[in-house]
């Protein structure tokens, strides 16, 4: 058992652990944060998964036919911004429900990268590490946090902005009111679907530049499998969160580090059963989720479609 | 707004339940025809785009799910546990739930059948049956989880279900790697071989034989399981209950049918349906009747897929799931043309999408010209 634990603090005093934490936790949070805008207007975007491959596929082609990380990165926002609008326009628009329109354009997005991809086969290039002087010499998060690819940094005022936007904008003001009370918020003169969508837009331009960071700013390649279901990991944070920006900064964290201890535990050496230990943010997701969700903190028209003059 | 809201539809004036059916009728048949081309038309596009005929592409898929030697009792064959998961994802959604986890259960089903297949020892009939039944009912259990968790905990089964199917991929890489699990033990096989033992011949499904074409018994056993799902849901009182949960849990609430029990039954069977897909795919020799860890090969998904194109009719998942399964072996043919078999995936997901946007035109077309209606009386 002491042996345990010593792993244990071995594992969580390594930096290893820490970097990869913060690299698969800050990836998670770019889609987070937008899904968590888009889940306080009162919908659910399981598109977000889709989002993210094609933010990571436009950005990949982005780079590939101009070398440069910035234009890379914004294909990836335009990408994300794409399915986003799909998702938008079927179910806030016309009523297909929402589930149904976020899967299916998760099969597209799956379909169309893996057929450009063939034909394409662009190449990426990891981004250049930026140490930020004087912040990188912390020790332990340090490195994790402040020696990372400048695209990481991106994810830093996002933060604040998010914030903002949610809680200091008129905006913001009625994405929240629209996610609560659809019907009061329509009688006060708010055009209810109008918001959702420009709330899974921004969500969708969070997302697709995640996808661009986790190709151009993490894995330097590009892979149709390289989200892998980590879009639904994000949306289990924003639950895990309590439909809180910091709460879903911490979901997405932590669910960063269940991911990073499949990369770090073999790392360091030791054997564990590399199949738990790539269920485990899943399984800890479900874990939460059943910890948490009756405590109804979450918006009270979450995923109820709004129609004028039904209900 | 307010009008529409204290007016019940019924009230509308007598002119507009006159001219609406026919009117309706012909607008959605050319929104649906419209759809439809759309979404072909931008496959085709896609294909010339990248400089290929899309005539040699149509002719391709053609030749490989129907027209070759062999081909279309293979496509029966595929189309088989695709039926079997839309109907699943049907009556699922007939409670209003939606189960989204059915790549999942389906591993789960075809594990539990590999377990009895390979692990059990008894007559060859009876290890298949008891495989089916138990892969059945390893699929329902799994999406039975999910509906413990919506009931006793309020966790949204869309979430959950698709957050199983990632811990199912993992626990069935564990079991075809695991040696007291399902790894294949026989030393002349390479050690690093991750598959289960073979299904022994006598607990393969039988196969019929017809004008050079074979396919599985089970595409027979899945379409009579698709006409009792239409009766059931159709005609009896359990599933009058499951559609009234559907439609309006409050009147299912007043009218004393408990969410909890019957939307729980209805996951449970939603699984089950999947685990048999599982059970009867490796029975009916997928993969050469061996578990592997890539097993389900987006059969789950695209059987969900297949229940939304239907738009949740069982009847008419037969002829959907048979053109999906055609898209996919057809794809097998697409090599020689030079065109990625991705395109098939793309072609499935534009389908879903075009033929969801006619209903929810239609639907928003008709309260707007209700809400005028009725606006239009009270002026």
């Amino acid at each position: 058992m002491s042996d345990f634990f010593s792993a244990l603090l071995d594992i969580f005093g390594s930096e290893t652990m820490y970097g990869s934490a913060v690299r698969l936790g800050g990836f998670l949070a770019f889609a987070a944060l937008g899904e968590l805008v888009a889940e306080k207007a009162g919908t659910i975007n399981i598109s977000v998964e889709g989002s993210l491959l094609a933010g990571a596929f436009a950005g990949t082609v982005g780079y590939h036919l101009t070398e440069s990380s910035v234009i890379g990165l914004a294909a990836g926002v335009f990408g994300g911004v794409l399915v986003a609008l799909i998702q938008a326009n079927m179910s806030h628009r016309l009523t297909a429900d929402q589930f149904v329109v976020g899967l299916t354009a998760n099969v597209l997005v799956i379909g169309l990268a893996g057929f450009f991809n063939a034909i394409i086969d662009p190449l990426a290039r990891r981004a250049m590490v930026v140490e930020i002087p004087g912040l990188v010499d912390i020790p332990l998060i340090g490195p994790a946090l402040f020696g990372q690819t400048w695209p990481t940094y991106l994810l830093y005022p996002l933060i604040p902005l998010t914030w903002w936007l949610l809680y200091r904008t008129r905006w913001g003001l009625e994405v929240r009111a629209v996610g609560e009370n659809p019907q009061a918020s329509d009688v006060s003169g708010i055009d209810v679907n109008k918001r959702r969508r420009q709330a899974i837009v921004y969500g969708g331009m969070l997302a697709g530049l995640g996808g661009a960071y986790l190709v151009l700013g993490q894995v330097g390649t590009f892979d149709t499998a390289a989200v892998g279901g980590r879009g639904f990991i994000a949306i289990a944070a924003v639950y895990f969160g309590g439909w809180t920006l910091g709460g879903t900064l911490l979901g997405a964290l932590v669910f960063g580090f269940a991911d990073a201890l499949r990369l770090t535990v073999p790392v360091l050496g030791y054997q564990f059963n590399a199949q738990m230990l790539a269920a485990l943010p899943y399984v800890l997701t479900i874990v939460v989720m059943l910890a948490i969700t009756k405590q109804n903190r979450q918006p009270k028209a979450l995923a109820q479609p709004f129609i004028r003059g039904l209900r | 707004m307010t009008a529409a809201d204290t007016q019940p539809p019924a009230a509308a004036p007598p002119q507009f339940v006159a001219e609406g059916p026919w009117r309706t009728r012909g607008e959605m048949a050319l929104l649906y025809v419209a759809s439809i081309l759309g979404a072909l038309g931008l496959s085709a596009l896609l294909v010339a785009m990248t400089g290929h005929s899309w005539q040699r592409v149509f002719g391709a898929l053609l030749d490989g799910a129907f027209l070759a030697p062999g081909r279309w009792g293979n496509t029966l064959t595929v189309a088989m546990p695709m039926l079997l998961v839309a109907l699943g994802t049907v009556v699922a959604v007939r409670a209003g739930l939606f189960n989204i986890g059915q790549e999942g259960q389906l591993l789960m089903g075809a594990m539990l059948m590999a377990v009895a297949g390979t692990k059990m020892e008894g007559p060859g009939v009876l290890l298949l049956v008891v495989g089916l039944v138990l892969g059945a009912f390893a699929g329902g259990a799994f999406a039975g989880i999910s509906a413990v968790m919506r009931y006793r905990r309020g966790v949204p089964e869309v979430i959950s279900t698709l957050l199983m199917v990632f811990v199912a991929l993992q626990l069935t890489g564990f079991a075809v790697i695991t040696a007291w699990f399902l790894r294949d033990n026989d030393p002349n096989r390479p050690q690093r071989a991750q598959t289960s033992a073979a299904l022994d011949a006598d607990t393969h499904l039988p196969e019929i034989h017809i004008l050079g074409n074979s396919f599985s018994l089970g595409v027979i056993l899945a379409v009579i399981l698709a006409l009792l799902v239409a009766f059931v849901l159709a005609r009896t009182v359990w599933g009058f209950r499951l559609r009234v949960l559907g439609h309006n849990p409050i009147v299912a609430q007043k009218i004393g049918i408990a969410a909890k029990h019957t939307g729980s039954r209805a996951l449970f069977i939603s699984g089950a349906f999947a685990g048999l897909a599982g059970a009867m795919m490796l029975a009916s020799g997928s993969s050469s009747y061996r578990f592997t860890p890539g097993f389900s090969t987006n059969i789950g998904w695209q059987g969900l897929l297949v229940a939304l194109l239907a738009r949740s009719r069982p009847i008419a998942c037969i002829p959907m799931a048979l053109l999906f399964a055609a898209l996919r072996t057809g794809s097998g043919f697409l090599a020689s043309t030079g065109v990625d078999r991705k395109i098939v995936d793309v072609t499935q997901a534009l389908l879903v999408l075009a033929l969801l946007i006619p209903p929810a035109v239609s639907f928003v077309r008709e309260r707007r010209r209700a809400v005028a209606a009725a606006t239009g009386d009270r002026v």
